[in-house]
């Protein structure tokens, strides 16, 4: 076993979120298959979930995640990789925001200005309480695995790993006291 | 598909199969010639590698039998240059894998970059009586590919425990007989490490070790300190180059081993023992042919060659040889013994001793404990470093006594969390994204490995019990049918439990690296326990037990099965006890071992 595997494991064992790892983990119980061809999402729906990625993770001295085309690669892994419970969630708590906001907004989240997209930061933190009282093997509230799926794409993506992040392919050495200053960037790969 | 090799670039087959291949040029030659050999291997993981090495390079000619498809070196390691952003899921696997491969999601070995490598569950299904996790990879080079390379020595008194304790059979060898072996295998594969001088992990033949971080090495100082030098923390002992050896460069640091190196930096059948063996000019090699029975003649007493299976048509073929080696995987090649010489034991060759099938072992793991480290924030990593710390076994020696016998060892890093790691206190946005762009705290972790006894009521057998449609036993057999796998085949059942002794010693595995993390200064520790099914270590062993007494074992000291002396079983299903260091550097010593005592007999035409 190496390095990596005790972390995964680690990470696994003592319920640090490994990012999608949770809500891997705990799809592994539901064995039910989920739509796994085609598309679940409008191309207006993978717009909002680009400008909810894009909230998450915004445009700062580096590109944010709409840049990556998160809605794209949120649709993608949801599809393939999520089961039919969780694709339900996921595609419900899509359909939530979009109403919600309108009803509280009078307009579309697409047309949100900054302040108005805070809107968003109360949904997490409901979630996150959520989470936080969740049993074990009790699903994912929709915006966990929306944020998880936007920081997994993004900072494996090739802009995440080589402007937010320092991706080096091939390091051939090993040092284990590399001097470190505050707000240097963190390695892309583990 | 079924395919013949031969060293180098020449390749042949019989005209049957000539017109099925396109890809490579074949030379046919007389069918006879074709199917006899000096020796078989069964299996080309770590032992089969080896055991194909040593025999070819004494001379011998050499057929390995390989069950998987082929799995060349470097041209067939798919992913192992892609960067994180060319790979479709970033690393997760598909529902559809969790369906098509619930065991390999049962724990951490489900990967995207490596699903090709894991075994067909649904062709290849095997019976749990008891829970049982059974991580397989059917393919040239096997678990060499994926294996996790912590090469670790067996000492004297893991040799003398069973007679010690007076529990199953006594090892009929002892350290000094494997100990000029473990130095040619740890020269050849190359082992990094570094001497401690500790009478229970001995030293070997090691490359320069790799190095500790700072975290690793201030925890390691405290540990020490704190037990009196009674507890050691140093950097693993791991098959991957800090040296180049010919033809292979030493590692690179990109952690990304069980996708195969391109750089050769560490020891895999196809870095290593094939390309030896291959240059001898006296190997050949069958993919994709599984070995269901070695031939067995009653009259001389010995095996006459292996019968095998076509996995593309089902046809049967037969191979003849002077020796046999077997080497197919511990549970595997216990269930290629049970499927053979039946018309004279039932239970197989080898059952003589009623003890085929039976102490089948493991290492037990999943727990430890993990916790934070204060005042390193002026460091950091550079590379990532295919490897972590290790703690040797410290109870039951030197005087400490608990209420279990034998004993665990600990594997673990210390590293600064990354992109990964949980901040759901942050609010969304520009905070978090700036969080995880630079690195996190510090935090130190290890998880136990544990020796599991030889029960002799943990066993695997053939499941020969009857199933109807809604897949309940009947006992009537006429109301089911046997199951098999999708060749027809017997399938294994698994019967097989932790039991006092391991439970006790779990309890103290946690609370041991608890006390050593806060001896190492870690805060908010956090331990973990979340059971072990046996298989689940990938350590299995036993099954086909060494010994000094056909009445009580399966195989003598040279590892040759006292029912049939040419025949060699050299993996994991000859161990006699499990002990707690990570077993493949051992079942390398033990196959060179036995290779040289087997082409020994041969020439004294013994056997």
């Amino acid at each position: 076993m190496d390095r990596r595997t005790i972390i995964k494991q680690i990470s696994i064992m003592t319920g640090v979120a490994f990012v999608g790892g949770e809500v891997f983990l705990n799809s592994g119980c539901k064995p039910e298959g989920g739509n796994q061809s085609g598309e679940l999402f409008s191309p207006a729906q993978i717009t909002l979930l680009d400008e909810i990625g894009e909230t998450i993770l915004p445009t700062t001295d580096t590109p944010g995640a709409k840049s990556v085309q998160i809605g794209n690669f949120m649709q993608k892994m949801v599809r393939d990789c999520y089961n039919s419970v969780e694709q339900s969630i996921f595609v419900n708590g899509l359909k939530e925001i979009a109403s919600t906001f309108e009803k509280k907004y009078g307009k579309s989240f697409l047309n949100a200005k900054p302040d108005e997209r805070r809107f968003l930061n109360d949904i997490n933190a409901q979630a996150n309480n959520n989470k936080k009282t969740k049993m074990k093997n009790e699903t994912q509230h929709y915006f966990i695995m929306m944020k998880q799926l936007t920081i997994l794409g993004y900072f494996s993506s090739e802009t995440g790993c080589t402007q937010a992040l320092n991706y080096i392919a091939v390091p051939t050495k090993y040092n284990g006291s590399y001097p470190y200053k505050k707000g240097d960037k963190a390695w892309a790969l583990n | 598909m079924f395919i013949i090799f031969i060293a180098f670039n020449h390749f042949f087959k019989t005209k049957r199969h000539l017109s099925q291949m396109s890809d490579s040029i074949y030379i046919s030659t007389k069918a006879k010639d074709q199917h006899t050999f000096d020796a078989i291997v069964v299996g080309s993981g770590i032992s089969g590698g080896w055991a194909a090495k040593e025999l070819t390079e004494k001379g011998l000619k050499v057929l390995i039998i390989e069950r998987g498809g082929k799995h060349e070196h470097i041209k067939d390691y798919k992913t192992a240059s892609l960067n994180p952003w060319e790979l479709e899921h970033r690393g997760m696997t598909t529902q559809k894998q969790r369906e098509d491969f619930p065991v390999i999601h049962r724990g951490w070995a489900a990967s995207e970059v490596v699903m090709d490598a894991w075994t067909n569950e649904l062709d290849s299904p095997y019976t749990e009586i008891k829970p049982f996790t059974w991580w397989r990879s059917y393919r040239m080079g096997g678990r060499s590919v994926l294996w996790g390379r912590q090469s670790y020595r067996w000492s004297e008194m893991d040799f003398d425990a069973n007679a010690r304790d007076g529990i199953a059979v006594d090892w009929p060898i002892r350290y000094k007989d494997i100990a000029p072996w473990y130095d040619k295998v740890e020269k050849f594969i190359g082992v990094s490490g570094s001497k401690e001088g500790l009478p229970q992990l001995p030293d070997g033949a090691f490359q320069p070790a790799m190095d500790l971080n700072i975290v690793e090495k201030d925890a390691a100082g405290k540990i020490n300190k704190h037990f009196k030098g009674s507890r050691h923390l140093f950097i693993g002992r791991v098959a991957n180059l800090t040296s180049n050896l010919p033809d292979r460069n030493k590692c690179q640091y990109r952690n990304r081993c069980w996708e195969g190196c391109p750089y050769g930096g560490y020891f895999s059948t196809q870095s290593s023992t094939l390309p030896a063996a291959m240059a001898t000019g006296n190997l050949s090699i069958i993919t994709d042919a599984i070995a269901t029975r070695i031939l067995y003649d009653k009259d001389t007493k010995k095996a006459t060659g292996v019968e095998i299976k076509d996995t593309a048509d089902n046809n049967t073929y037969t191979f003849n040889s002077k020796i046999v080696f077997v080497c197919a995987s511990s549970l595997n090649s216990t269930w290629l013994l049970m499927n053979s010489a039946t018309d004279i034991w039932t239970d197989g060759l080898g059952s003589s001793s009623g003890e085929l099938g039976h102490n089948v072992m493991d290492h037990h793991y999943n727990l430890g404990a993990s916790g934070k480290i204060e005042g390193f924030d002026d460091f950091y990593t550079y590379g990532r470093r295919p490897n972590g710390f290790y703690i040797p076994r410290f109870v039951n020696l030197n005087g400490d006594k608990r209420d279990y016998i034998r004993g665990f060892g600990y594997q673990g890093a210390a590293s600064r969390e990354g992109w990964q790691r949980d901040v759901a206190e942050l609010n969304i946005g520009k905070d978090l994204k700036e969080t995880l762009s630079t690195p996190g705290s510090w935090s130190i972790g290890g998880g136990g490995f544990g020796e599991i006894l030889p029960y002799h009521d943990n066993r695997i057998m053939l499941d020969k019990r009857y199933y109807d449609a809604a897949g309940n036993v009947v006992t009537d057999p006429s109301k089911g049918k046997q199951k098999t796998d999708k060749w027809g085949l017997p399938i294994l059942a698994m019967d097989a439990e932790l039991r006092e002794n391991e439970m006790k010693m779990r309890k103290d595995i946690v609370e041991e690296m608890k006390i050593m993390l806060e001896v190492a200064g870690a805060k908010d520790i956090k331990t973990w326990d979340s059971g072990h099914n046996i298989g689940h270590g990938i350590h299995e062993m036993g099954t086909a037990r060494m010994g000094r007494d056909p009445k009580t074992s399966v195989l003598n000291g040279y590892n040759q099965v006292w029912d049939a002396t040419n025949v060699f079983v050299t993996d994991g299903a000859c161990m006699t006890s499990s002990a707690c260091q990570n077993p493949s550097l051992t079942y390398m010593a033990l196959t060179a071992r036995a290779v040289a005592y087997a082409v020994s007999e041969l020439n004294k035409r013994n056997i």
